[in-house]
């Protein structure tokens, strides 16, 4: 299956993020598919290599997803590594998309879980899932 | 699955290369990377063990020009040849647009190659892809160790044993000095982009 998005559909995607996310304290956020395809962006970092960031985190969130079969589980609800100044959460967005985002120690985890719990659900419609 | 951003008039699609372990399908992409100029060429991404091998994958985003008004990026992935990575292999399959099966020519990896191919064929047909119906490019690699007196599969034994059925565009390379790497490459790209557009000509349209 191929993805097609309009003009129409990256600005409603930007629009959920800033209001969302950004507004909220997240540095940036990057929208990939499973499959590793940079979908967009958007954010105050300078990021030369968000595509590989994209490959990386699709080929990561795949990776964990493997483990929790392995351990009897059908996905993991929370994947979210620590770093010295930035921290970086990955959520699942319908079926096949992943939404990651950047955020500092100046923003508490669970407002960002909150955060996206909202966007996804705004998100949902422009990916075909209700 | 390829992506299409009308927004910024960009198809994005991803090539795998696929094939036996240490065949030389990092070499191809790292001899592209070190031959490509940055503007063309974005970061190559390798995660491998602390050997040469690679764990999970090598990762390659290329810009190669505009089709349509389109600009195409391509984005090269090489999976792990070892039989026990299997699992890997299907992950980094996910979502592939175009395949380039990297055949290793020495005489001692026939039956390795073959391996591989029918390996890549299962796990195609896993996410649910016949191999007739995703973009393929087959690469005859280290052709020249000829030279050395190395006993390799003559290119023949090599169409027979792997191209017999499917009737696809082959190559004789050496990822090593870069022979063959280009031609593989604009082939598998000219097949991909056009099977995307094929199939989502209408939306794009």
């Amino acid at each position: 299956m191929n993805l097609v998005l309009t003009k129409n559909d990256i600005g409603k995607l930007e629009e959920i993020i800033s209001d969302q996310l950004l507004d909220s304290g997240a540095e940036h956020v990057v929208v990939a598919d499973l499959s590793g395809n940079l979908i967009m962006e958007r954010g105050s970092l300078e990021m030369d290599d968000v595509f590989s960031l994209a490959a990386v985190s699709a080929a990561n969130f795949a990776a964990t997803a493997e483990i929790a079969r392995l351990i009897g589980e059908q996905d993991f609800t929370l994947m979210y590594h620590k770093g010295g100044k930035r921290n970086v959460h990955f959520s699942r967005l319908a079926r096949d998309y992943l939404i990651i985002t950047l955020f500092n120690d100046n923003v508490s985890l669970g407002l960002i879980r909150l955060k996206l719990v909202n966007a996804i659900g705004e998100m949902r419609a422009i990916f075909g899932e209700s | 699955m390829a992506f299409i951003d009308l927004s910024k008039n960009e198809i994005q699609a991803k090539v795998v290369y696929y094939g036996p372990g240490r065949g030389g399908k990092t070499t191809n992409l790292l001899y592209v990377h070190q031959s490509m100029s940055s503007q063309v060429c974005g970061k190559m991404v390798t995660i491998d063990t602390k050997g040469d091998r690679t764990l999970f994958f090598d990762f390659l985003p290329l810009s190669i020009g505009k089709v349509l008004n389109m600009s195409i990026r391509i984005q090269l992935y090489t999976v792990p040849g070892q039989v026990m990575y299997n699992t890997t292999r299907k992950l980094v399959l996910r979502g592939v647009d175009g395949v380039v099966f990297v055949a290793d020519s020495l005489k001692v990896q026939k039956n390795k190659n073959i391996e591989s191919l029918e390996n890549l064929i299962k796990n195609l047909g896993d996410e649910g892809l016949s191999i007739a119906d995703v973009p393929l490019v087959l690469q005859y690699n280290k052709r020249d160790l000829m030279e050395s007196n190395i006993p390799l599969l003559p290119v023949a034994e090599l169409e027979c044993d792997l191209n017999d059925g499917l009737n696809v565009a082959s190559f004789e390379a050496s990822a090593a000095n870069g022979t063959g790497v280009y031609e593989t490459l604009r082939e598998i790209s000219k097949r991909t982009i056009k099977n995307v557009i094929q199939k989502v000509g209408g939306q794009i349209a």
